[in-house]
């Protein structure tokens, strides 16, 4: 147990030494709407009155480079419309940042032996030897410029690349971040939930089940901190 | 190598069947008993935090760590078997309590005819009709046998529900196809959604019998045969690959470990990973297993117990040279014979009120078993057998349930299908179909010949395929899904596509059958029907690994009546003079 204690924060040290310079991801409080912001050391910045404010998010994994393409991007996949807030309000490119350098952007949860066949059938799942961050960073490369171009041309962009392993992950991940419980760094002031009405997790609906039969029971939304009133630490946040 | 002082009884595996074991053993003998559970402690407490869908229920937090072990696939011998790289058609647990933690709780008991499948079949349609490739037998125990053991696992489980026949007399609002139950359900049946009403509506209307899921879930606070008082469920919705967090779910840690903890003769071993049962002649010795630091240990035992779910009971017979492996060419062998999972499809209704579908709980919910086992007839139909059909009252989370539109709209992402996404979120409902999946003489399960696990010791193969029964059952099912969602006024109608190859990316459940199959004689089957391995009497197998075929209902009902009835077998006369049961 020791010994590998002492392994893994030699590892995790060598880690921290290695970060490459620091990238942040510049937003306007206006461009994401919303009124939570969990920063890298969780505390949470309420930013309510102040929409012309901007402020810099630290990123995990991506360049700002990146970043911002991924932003635009989650945003053609959930876009902010007549229909409601999107992928943008609900910080999905943090959340994905977050999962990609997280434990589950390493791969450490699936199994990686050799050999890889590639040309397996669908049936037989994801075959390929390449970590989400490493099918992010490939795919991102075919997508420069993407943030700058206008949104007819993005969505052409996307159509040329949606049968692909990387949008199916973008587009899953998009989903993900929209409706996540905000511990995760997307769903930033549950307005993913809000557009759909999930309450978040409730500890009862006993009183209610039997009550509600056809008609909307719409409680105002609470995240897992907010009920529990405890502070959680998602499975990205590896201890070191 | 580590040597560990010699124990009486070591189990293998701290899930529903190892842990019940160990609860009977501490309960009623004063023997000692080791139980090594590869993955981590858990506690009933654990769970007040957990009500997270990403890590829970798209991340698998509670499941088996697939990048440590896994199983290879393929769909007949002459393929090449590759890996499940990640978790989809099953999801296996690990810590303690294993995948009884994260279950559903559905806890239906068998029909009473699958014990002797293949002479009621047969007797009613004649040898013809099974068919072809078929590897039916029964089971060497009827139904009279074991209802007494099923009473007992319901009484642990406080199960919630409602009697269809009770001792022989069919009751209204039950299921009226069950085989005759010697007692009622100890709790009444659970709330159900406003979905889950409708569906029970529907049914009736169309003649069927609809009865309330029996359910592992409390319907109201309750005191079990141990003295464990747990609540009634609350209705949250986080249940499915989640624990619950007041207990309503039975889970082992809170139905079996609480009773366990008083005794001082059962020591749980967590992180440690049984790589092999040790034998010589007719006995086994012990097992060998790595720690949690990494450390080889040889625990010795007089009684070893095989508790870790069908695919390591399985394999670890294999990886010990344990009985003959089957040989899908020449019919013989008998260890990894029967592999069965399930056959399922759903039926998907877009309904026009809202759902409310966060409220909910796993089990609760209708269902019908008009289509069930041989509950109707088969003769001018291309399959045999059936299955149930349920509408689901699982409360529903949005990442995993987000983005269901109507056939009409074509796009995957964009305004369009978010607008369609956004307006059906609340009226997508689910009628699903569990199937009975017949075993075949090329459904098995060996050795791989190329994979490792993290261990170095060869990964389970899968041989597996769909044949044209369940092909036909799944048509079947859908038609009688599409009748019963427009009875129940959807507005559009989804159903699944028809089967093809097996599929490793479709959740289909987690109930894998067979491999280490019960039966009256040795040599096709590799336990007795107490569980009892035939060559090595001071080896028992306890789980759906002994099962030689899968019922459409959820295995647990019977794993744990099965288990139950080891632990007679096991306390009541093995103990007393260790022999050979037969
Ligand atoms: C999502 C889900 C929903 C389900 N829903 C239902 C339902 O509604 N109704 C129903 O009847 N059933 C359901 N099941 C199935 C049910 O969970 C199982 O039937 C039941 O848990 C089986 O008990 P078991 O003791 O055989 O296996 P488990 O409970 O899985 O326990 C096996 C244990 O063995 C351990 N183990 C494995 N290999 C080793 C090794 N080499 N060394 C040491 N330890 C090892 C594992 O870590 C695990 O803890 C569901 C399962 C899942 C995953
Ligand atoms: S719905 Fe009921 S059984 Fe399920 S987790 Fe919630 S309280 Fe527990």
């Amino acid at each position: 147990m020791t010994q590998m204690n002492w392994t893994s924060r030699l590892v995790a040290h060598a880690r921290l030494r290695r970060v490459r310079r620091r990238h942040f991801l510049v937003m306007s409080a206006a461009s994401i709407g919303g009124v939570l912001v969990y920063s890298l050391d969780h505390k949470v910045s309420r930013l309510v009155a102040q929409p012309t404010k901007t402020f810099k998010i630290p990123l995990r994994f991506f360049t700002e480079r990146e970043a911002l393409i991924v932003a635009a991007a989650a945003s053609r996949i959930i876009p902010s419309d007549e229909s409601g807030p999107g992928a943008r309000e609900a910080g999905v490119v943090i959340y994905i940042d977050r999962q990609l350098a997280g434990p589950w952007g390493r791969d450490a949860r699936r199994y990686t032996h050799m050999p890889f066949a590639d040309s397996a059938a669908p049936e037989f799942g994801y075959q390929g030897a390449a970590s989400p961050q490493r099918i992010y960073r490939e795919g991102l490369k075919q997508l420069s410029g993407f943030d700058r171009l206008p949104l007819s041309e993005q969505d052409a962009r996307l159509v040329e690349i949606e049968q692909g392993v990387f949008f199916d992950l973008l587009r899953r991940n998009t989903i993900e971040g929209t409706f996540c419980d905000p511990l995760h760094g997307g769903n930033v002031d549950m307005v993913g939930w809000q557009l759909i009405g999930f309450p978040g997790p409730r500890m009862s609906n006993a009183a209610e089940i039997d009550k509600y039969r056809g008609e909307e029971f719409r409680p105002k939304p609470a995240s897992l901190t907010q009920m529990t009133r405890k502070p959680h630490r998602p499975s990205e946040d590896e201890a070191t | 190598m580590k040597n560990l002082p010699r124990t009486d009884i070591a189990i293998v595996g701290g899930g529903w069947t190892g842990l019940l074991l160990a609860k009977e053993i501490a309960q009623r003998t004063a023997l000692n008993v080791v139980v090594l559970e590869r993955g981590t402690a858990r506690r009933s407490e654990d769970y007040a935090n957990d009500m997270d869908e990403l890590d829970y229920a798209v991340r698998f937090s509670m499941m088996q760590d697939y990048s440590q072990e896994t199983v290879t696939l393929r769909h007949t011998s002459r393929d090449r078997a590759i890996p499940i790289r990640q978790l989809g058609n099953f999801l296996p647990g690990t810590g303690t309590g294993g995948a009884g933690e994260h279950w559903d709780g559905f806890f239906p008991r068998h029909v009473p005819d699958l014990f002797e499948l293949y002479t009621k079949t047969v007797e009613r349609y004649g040898e013809k009709k099974l068919p072809e490739d078929h590897a039916i037998v029964d089971w060497g125990i009827t139904w009279a046998e074991i209802e007494p053991y099923y009473t007992k696992a319901d009484k642990l489980i406080g199960t919630s529900g409602k009697a269809g026949n009770l001792r022989g007399k069919v009751v209204d609002g039950g299921n009226r196809f069950e085989g005759s139950r010697s007692e009622e359900y100890p709790t009444p049946p659970m709330k159900n959604s406003y979905f889950s009403s409708l569906f029970g509506d529907a049914v009736k209307s169309l003649g069927y019998h609809p009865y309330p899921n029996p359910s592992a879930i409390l319907s109201i606070a309750h005191t079990n045969l141990d003295g464990i008082a747990r609540p009634g469920c609350f209705y949250c919705g986080f249940c499915s690959r989640f624990g619950c967090m007041v207990s309503a779910k039975s889970q082992p840690t809170n139905t079996l470990l609480p009773i366990i903890e008083q005794h001082k003769t059962v020591a749980i071993r967590n992180n440690c990973s049984v790589r092999r049962v040790l034998h010589e002649g007719n006995k086994t010795r012990g097992v060998n297993y790595v720690d949690a630091s990494g450390e080889e240990c040889y625990q010795p035992a007089d009684v070893v117990m095989l508790c870790s779910w069908t695919l390591n009971n399985t394999r670890l017979l294999l990886l010990s040279g344990i009985g003959e492996p089957y040989d899908s060419a020449t019919g013989k062998g008998a260890v990894g014979r029967n592999l069965t999972h399930q056959v399922g499809s759903a039926t998907t209704l877009f309904m026009e009120k809202p759902l409310n579908r966060f409220m909910g709980a796993a089990a609760s919910g209708f269902c019908i078993s008009d289509f069930d086992g041989d509950n109707f007839d088969h003769s001018d139909l291309l399959f045999v057998r059936g299955g149930l059909l349920r509408a689901m009252g699982t409360g529903s989370q949005p990442i995993l349930s987000f983005g269901t539109v109507p056939a009409s709209v074509k796009a995957r992402w964009g305004s369009e299908w978010k607008k369609a996404a956004v307006y059906w979120y609340d009226r997508v409902g689910g009628i699903s179909f569990s199937g009975e999946h017949i075993p075949y003489k090329t459904n098995y399960m060996d050795l791989d010949i190329t994979y490792k696990d993290h261990l170095g010791d060869p990964l389970l193969r899968l041989t597996i395929d769909w044949h044209d029964n369940d092909k036909e059952m799944v048509k079947f099912a859908s038609s009688k899904g599409t009748e019963i969602a427009k009875a129940m006024g959807a507005k559009e109608i989804l159903t699944q596509p028809p089967y093809d190859h097996y599929d490793a990316r479709r959740y289909q459940t987690t109930h894998i059958q067979g491999g280490t199959i019960m039966g009256k004689s040795p040599d096709a089957s590799v336990v007795n029907t107490w569980g009892q391995h035939w060559e090595l009497p001071n080896l028992f197998i306890v789980g759906a690994s002994t099962m030689p075929c899968q019922g459409a209902a959820n295995p647990t009902p019977t794993v744990l009546a099965l288990a139950y009835r080891t632990a007679d077998a096991l306390i009541d006369h093995y103990l007393k003079n260790p022999h050979s049961l037969i």
